[in-house]
């Protein structure tokens, strides 16, 4: 467990892994529970080539999630992977990224992290979350950049929300990726299209198939409903009705 | 091995295994997953004459081995069909089917004519039963006059395998199959999802939208395998049976009950690959039996 309400699961895949890109997800299939049935959408948190594992970092939220909390080492999970597509990053100039994360939704930034530095590019974090116990696995971000936090109890970091830091009004970015609670994300979009910088967010909807071919997972878009599972889950905030 | 061809109306299948509209996309999203030329038939999803947005998100609802969807039929339509999918639909190693739906007569009947215009795809599967539009969909398909007159005019206009999807939220499913029937349609498709609906006590809201929606899943595979049997009994056209088909095993439980041919729907969500697998335990199963062919079950219940 990282917290009381959240946990990290490593799996050990047999097969090579297949290339993924930061942001993509799995389809968990949870076994074990006879209230659920459908496969469970988690972010891909970190990625290790050498051992073939990946980790994932998962908010306890009901029994699909709590089910997996209890799986024992050595248990199998069926799972789909790599899904969607992940942040753009890829042969794109840039070089002050700030990575913005709320609560659970800091995992896919590890990822992303451990891809910038292979990049050669250090990145900058801005994680928010309600106490200290909800910053997760700092040591593990610190190891790939720069970790600013603020939390609504001050017990970490700066008071308040992460758009609140005064870490943005002292230093320059020139793209934000952001994850975390649609509130959040949605400041996040307002503060970079009030700075012009480009801002990639990362969306967290209730899916079925995760593979495109249910269409319960949609976001309202500049071209009409989208699959968040096929599409995104990463979209430019320009292509969302967020701002205008 | 055991023959495993089925026919619906003029439709020959190499097998009786499809898959169920708005379940499996236009088959190419499954295409890492199952070899779709294994399969009798992909039913393509819901299509409308007029592109339709569908119902603003949430749509959906996991519930007690079920789920509910009320994605409200969301397509480009009819000639966004033609223009841009049919080219990889046609080639999809499989036969396709196309389901097509309506808000009022004259929609049908022209979505109808223009898919009876191409080549490839050999039936239609008529959507009177979508439980989650305001107009039309499971309106046309809970009486069985309104539902005579829809699938009459359509009759007039499509040539090819016409199939009806009926609707379980009706008291007499087979009234509506018998008057689909007398219509002209070639075969019966059910079940359609059962109205439901899913809250949040904590938030005191629907989880839905639409506030009800359509369930699926396991969880009514009972009420779809009684309804299929009812509608085989009470028609001559061959029966299509779906609901919670989850595996080969509850495939054979229709074919028994009477059904031509299955469709699996939401199980695809669970196991992206179930749809070959439910073909290889439906031959398992034939061979263990004894049985030279797959029209050997269909009906034999034993009662």
């Amino acid at each position: 467990m990282l917290s009381d309400a959240a946990f990290l699961l490593t799996l050990t895949y047999g097969d090579p892994l297949p290339e993924m890109a930061a942001g993509q997800f799995a389809e968990l299939l949870v076994e074990g529970s006879n209230k659920v049935m459908l496969r469970r959408p988690i972010s891909i948190h970190k990625v290790d080539i050498q051992q073939n594992t990946v980790e994932f970092m998962i908010q306890i939220v009901g029994e699909g999630t709590r089910t997996l909390s209890q799986l024992k080492p050595g248990d199998k999970v069926n799972t789909l992977l790599p899904l969607g597509n992940g942040f753009s990053y890829k042969d794109k100039a840039f070089k002050a990224p700030l990575l913005v994360g709320g609560g659970v939704g800091i995992a896919p930034l590890l990822h992303l992290g451990q891809e910038l530095n292979a990049m050669g590019i250090k990145p900058t974090f801005l994680f928010g979350g309600r106490s200290s116990k909800h910053i997760l696995r700092p040591e593990e971000y610190e190891l790939q950049g720069r970790l600013f936090v603020t939390t609504e109890d001050a017990s970490m970091g700066e008071k308040g929300f992460v758009t609140d830091h005064t870490l943005l009004g002292k230093e320059q970015f020139d793209i934000i990726f952001a994850c975390g609670p649609t509130p959040m994300l949605k400041s996040v979009a307002r503060f970079a299209e009030a700075k012009g910088i480009e801002c990639q967010v990362s969306l967290e909807h209730k899916m079925a198939c995760g593979i495109g071919a249910c269409l319960c997972c949609v976001e309202d878009t500049n071209d009409g409903n989208v699959c968040v599972c096929k599409e995104g889950p990463v979209f430019d905030i320009k292509r969302l009705k967020w701002l205008h | 091995m055991a023959s495993l061809i089925t026919n619906i109306g003029q439709l020959e299948l190499q097998n009786p295994v499809m898959t169920a509209s708005g379940t499996f996309g236009y088959g190419t999203e499954y295409q890492d997953f199952v070899d779709l030329k294994k399969l009798g038939a992909i039913i393509v999803k819901g299509t409308t004459l007029n592109p339709r947005q569908g119902n603003p998100y949430p749509r959906m609802a996991e519930t007690p081995s079920g789920m509910l969807n009320a994605v409200g039929l969301q397509n480009k339509g009819a000639q966004y069909f033609i223009d841009n999918i049919y080219s990889t639909v046609r080639n999809i190693g499989c036969t396709a089917i196309v389901n097509v739906s309506g808000s009022c007569v004259e929609d049908y009947v022209k979505a109808a004519e223009m898919i009876d215009a191409l080549e490839d795809i050999p039936a239609i599967e008529l959507n009177i039963s979508c439980p989650n539009v305001k107009q039309g969909g499971m309106a046309f398909g809970v009486k069985a006059d309104s539902a005579a007159q829809v699938v009459e005019a359509v009759r007039k206009a499509y040539h090819k395998t016409l199939i009806v999807k009926l609707s379980p939220n009706v008291t007499d499913s087979t009234e509506i199959a018998r008057a689909a029937e007398a219509s002209g349609a070639d075969s019966v498709s059910l079940i359609n999802t059962m109205l439901g609906m899913a809250i949040d006590a904590e938030r005191r809201k629907p989880i839905l939208s639409t506030i009800t929606g359509g369930l699926s899943g396991p969880a009514v595979k009972p009420v779809a395998l009684r309804m299929v049997w009812q509608v085989a009994k009470a028609v001559k056209i061959p029966v299509i049976g779906m609901g919670g088909i989850s595996n080969a095993t509850d495939a054979i439980e229709f074919m028994l009950a009477g059904a031509s041919a299955i469709e699996i729907g939401t199980a695809n969500f669970i196991d992206p690959s179930i749809s070959g697998k439910v073909v290889d335990g439906i031959n398992d199963y034939l061979d263990r039996h004894g049985f030279s062919s797959v029209k050997d079950i269909i009906g034999a219940l034993d009662i």
